[in-house]
């Protein structure tokens, strides 16, 4: 019996060496890639084991972790959590990151290459290595201000320095509140999750980055940019201005939102009084005049078709492509397939505000080390050019008419002159108009851009005073927090 | 003229060596406990010197029975035995720490606490048992007059759990427990010792007409029915009772022990042939059968499909997972988070091995059931005796089966069975039955390294010399 013995002595050895071949190709050769792999609980546990860095509005932070009893070691705790939702992100052990939780995770965890050195000197001294904190542009009184003008209706504000494209503000309505997902217990988190996901209302949707809205009459203003910089059109040259204007190969017309001509009595008007009472005829006529290559270009000039990372991404503003008469018209309008995202049209506003010049928007100022050392600061950048800079001071002109002789004038504030301009973008199927409202002040020296908008903020009957009405005092509550009045 | 043995006391039992190498095993084992405690705690374990002076006990205990009961045992097997021993008490000791911390829990079941005192005494009942054995069965042959006693009673007490009502014998999808008032044995892992010395009691009576007396059906050579008629019906009685059960680790290993044992007894490769035809069929008639089984292979395909990755494979993975975040020189003991890993303590303490001693270690535990496995195969080498030869064999065949099937599937080489890692995992009768057939192993090898017992003079022999 003793030779089968020796063979399966052999066949039982050979299964060992079967196992611990196994066991290298774990354990050395895949063991990076499972090691790190998100689902791999692990990595996650080892996260909080590292207090990781704040998130900061002015010295203030929004966003920082406190150390606990438990294993998860450090909690994440939000100051203001629904004001700065959006900003922050979330930080969940379950669902993972979102907003400057997610874009600077590297810094805020530590395990960015230029905390490496310290890394090393914490490993030697058996220090726990700590994360670096992130300063953000936004405005403390700004920011609550949007908010509170907001309050819990659908929509969004963000606020631009139109000199160095700093984000002032950024605030998305509903909003939701991050402590709720950075719960350690993971059935409160779970549960939270669920609420949020399932309300219709989709608070965790970001409407200032990630929502598209038609731009309604607020796009008139790329029209103008476009009319003027063409050279075929003055602020004050004659231009159509009937009570409806007929739209070829239909057998429908554009009307004004009021009944009437732009100037009474008369068919035609300036572009200043047009944009003034928001016409639509004119714009209507420029642009199937202009075509729409020329809006395009101009529209992209002001930043469409651009997704932007600030370093949270925000998703591209649309101007469509191969349009016929018609379209051209009701685009030239912010109405058709136009869409834009309330921080596109900021950026329009304060590219105007700032002499033509449109600059990168960015939401963080520095980054820090733990010693808070600053690591880097944003340097502003510019975009390129949008408008010529005679052609911005016309634009921004007609703004300032707009608020003090047309249609916005809720975003008068005493002794500043602004500049602004009302939206009110028809949705169809019955439902309310988007309202919006998009400025800048002072006049003199820019010093802040904004637009807000209100899902269905308007009514049917409240056609294009839907944005002075809801959107423009919002805005003025912004700019008064960021002119310190 | 032949050379006259060496008498007994010529011979080196070895045992001092044996003494020497338990005193290394209680120090690793030891050591790993402090340190299992400090990493978790940050303090020293409260009991380290009553722990350490009870496994040293336990060590004294087994060292001086061999020494009295099994002189020329094989010197090597049990210090490796004591090793694994400690050094699952320390991994089960970490695993009891951390179960104290709420958050973790969430990621995994939670287990009872102060498991490691349980096992202290199940391994104390264990190595009592081991004594008792070496006391009691004075040589091994003994056992082959109980052929059908011990078959008979390994299928009684296979069968028990699937007899029983449900509720006092399933334990998660399993029904291979007994469980009264509070207390819970699994009968299977002594019915496998039981049939073993039925297989080896069996063939070694039989394996002459096994081997010669047979029909050639299409160039086969098939046994008569008669001879093989028992052993058949034991064997599918007992894979039937598994199936029953839904133990498929247990299926695998009586299956292979089997076919091992028949192909040594016979000496006929025809019989591994057919038994990997039948393992075979039988695997994929099971696959095509059994939603269960169906369901293990799929995880074993794809542990990170998402629809299985935080379910149904979610312990395959985070066991993966825990394999590759130990590396090759591991967290250190008390720094990994091997409580990720549900049921860590008990099927998937190689999960926590791996994580915290790394793959230095694992391979280093790998290396010791070789030692268990190939000193058991050496003893069956030297047996004087055919059963003597069997039963080793069967012993030492059925330890290598059982850590590859428990290694191979938490370290996804095969699918995934339930099986205990012998004397690692946290779990009493697994780990009293492995010290008794420890203690056979012992048994076997004492009897074939004891000195032949000197030729009785004689000299009448001489005068029948015919001188030339």
């Amino acid at each position: 019996m003793n030779r089968p013995l020796r063979r399966v002595a052999a066949a039982c050895g050979l299964l060992m060496v079967l196992l611990l071949l196994n066991l290298n190709f774990i354990q050395v050769i895949k063991a990076d890639e499972y090691r790190n792999d998100p689902k791999n609980a692990r990595v996650l546990l080892e996260q909080y084991d590292r207090q990781r860095g704040a998130i900061l509005v002015a010295n203030d932070p929004i966003a920082f972790s406190r150390e606990t009893g438990d294993k998860l070691k450090y909690l994440r705790i939000y100051a203001d959590g629904k004001i700065y939702a959006f900003a922050t992100g979330y930080y969940s052990h379950i669902f993972g990151r979102s907003g400057i939780e997610r874009s600077e995770d590297s810094i805020l965890s530590g395990n960015d290459d230029r905390l490496f050195v310290r890394r090393i000197v914490d490993l030697l001294t058996r220090e726990s290595t700590q994360g670096g904190s992130v300063k953000l542009t936004l405005n403390a009184d700004a920011q609550k201000a949007a908010y509170r003008g907001l309050d819990g209706r659908r929509g969004a504000v963000v606020a631009l320095e139109p000199a160095t494209g700093r984000i002032l503000t950024m605030v998305s309505s509903p909003s939701f509140d991050p402590n709720d997902l950075a719960d350690h217990n993971g059935q409160k988190v779970t549960n939270a999750w669920q609420r949020y996901n399932s309300d219709d209302q989709s608070p965790l949707l970001n409407r200032a980055f990630n929502q598209t809205y038609p731009p309604g009459s607020t796009f008139k203003l790329v029209t103008a940019a476009a009319a003027l910089s063409s050279g075929r059109y003055t602020v004050n040259g004659e231009v159509p201005g009937p009570a409806r204007l007929d739209l070829p190969l239909t057998n429908v017309d554009l009307p004004n939102y009021f009944s009437g001509t732009c100037t009474p009595g008369s068919q035609t008007t300036t572009i200043k009084r047009a944009l003034e009472k928001s016409c639509n005829t004119t714009f209507g006529a420029i642009g199937m005049d202009l075509g729409d290559d020329v809006l395009r270009e101009q529209a992209e000039a002001f930043g469409f078709g651009e997704r932007y990372e600030v370093p949270i991404p925000v998703v591209a503003s649309i101007f469509p492509n191969d349009l016929n008469a018609p379209q051209t018209a009701q685009s030239a309008i912010g109405q058709f397939d136009v869409r834009a995202t309330p921080l596109q049209m900021a950026m329009v506003v304060a590219a105007i505000a700032n002499q033509g010049v449109l600059m990168k928007p960015y939401l963080v100022e520095e980054v820090r080390a733990p010693d808070l050392d600053v690591l880097s600061r944003t340097d502003p950048e510019e975009l390129g050019r949008a408008v010529r800079p005679q052609v911005a001071a016309d634009l921004a002109s007609m703004m300032v008419s707009v608020v003090e002789n047309g249609t916005g004038s809720n975003a008068r504030i005493s002794g500043v002159r602004v500049g602004g301009k009302t939206g009110t973008a028809q949705v169809g199927n019955g439902r309310n108009p988007h309202a919006w409202f998009v400025a800048f002040a002072p006049a003199d020296n820019p010093k802040i851009a904004i637009a807000v908008v209100l899902e269905n903020g308007g009514s049917e009957r409240q056609i294009e005073v839907g944005g002075n009405l809801l959107a423009a005092p919002i805005a003025r509550a912004v700019m008064e927090a960021i002119l310190g009045r | 003229m032949s050379v006259p043995a060496p008498a007994a006391s010529q011979v080196n039992s070895r045992r001092t060596t044996e003494l020497f190498l338990l005193v290394f095993a209680w120090g690793i084992s030891v050591a790993a406990y402090a340190n299992a405690g400090y990493g978790v705690t940050d303090e020293w374990p409260p009991g380290l010197a009553g722990y350490a002076t009870t496994l040293g006990a336990y060590c004294l205990v087994a060292h001086l029975a061999v020494r009295q009961f099994a002189r020329y045992a094989d010197p090597l097997v049990l210090p490796a035995v004591m090793l694994l021993q400690g050094l699952g008490l320390a991994l089960i000791y970490r695993l009891d720490l951390d179960e104290k911390n709420p958050t973790e829990r969430s990621f995994g079941p939670l287990a009872p606490r102060g498991d490691s005192g349980i096992q202290l005494i199940w391994a104390a009942i264990g190595i009592l048992l081991f004594v008792a054995v070496l006391v009691a069965i004075r040589d091994h042959r003994v056992l082959q007059r109980y052929t059908y006693t011990a078959g008979a009673a390994g299928l009684v007490l296979l069968a028990l759990p699937a007899l029983l009502p449900a509720q006092y014998s399933q334990v998660n999808g399993a029904r291979i427990w007994v469980r009264f008032s509070g207390f819970s044995i699994q009968p299977g892992e002594f019915a496998k010792l039981l049939l073993i010395v039925f297989f080896a009691g069996y063939l070694v009576v039989k394996r002459d007409v096994l081997a010669l007396a047979s029909r050639r059906v299409m160039g086969i050579d098939l046994p008569r029915g008669r001879d093989l008629g028992p052993i058949i019906v034991a064997w599918a009685a007992s894979l039937m009772i598994l199936i029953a059960e839904r133990d498929l680790g247990s299926s695998l290993l009586f299956f292979g022990v089997f076919v091992v044992l028949l192909y040594i007894a016979t000496e006929r490769t025809s019989w591994l042939l057919f038994g990997v035809v039948m393992f075979v069929s039988g695997a994929y008639f099971a696959y095509s059968q059994f939603a269960h089984v169906h369901r293990r292979v799929e995880i074993w395909l794809h542990p990170f499909d998402p629809d299985y990755v935080s379910d149904a494979s979610y312990q395959l993975v985070q066991s993966l997972f825990g394999f590759s975040t130990g590396g090759i020189l591991g967290t250190g003991l008390g720094q990994g988070r091997p409580n990720i890993v549900p049921y860590a303590n008990t099927d998937f303490i190689l999960a926590t091995g791996g994580e915290e001693l790394g793959l230095t270690g694992l391979m280093a535990i790998i290396v010791l059931y070789g030692v268990i496995v190939h000193r058991g195969l050496r003893t069956a080498l030297a047996a004087r005796d055919s059963f003597g030869k069997l039963l080793a064999a069967g012993l030492a065949v059925i330890v290598a089966l059982q850590v590859f099937v428990v290694v191979g599937g938490v370290t996804r080489l095969i699918p995934l069975t339930g099986l205990t890692t012998p004397f690692l995992s946290y779990g009493g009768s697994s780990l009293v039955a492995n010290w008794a057939l420890v203690a056979l192993i012992l048994r076997v090898s004492d009897a074939a390294r004891r000195p032949a017992p000197p030729p009785t003079p004689s000299t009448e022999a001489e005068t029948m010399v015919v001188k030339p």
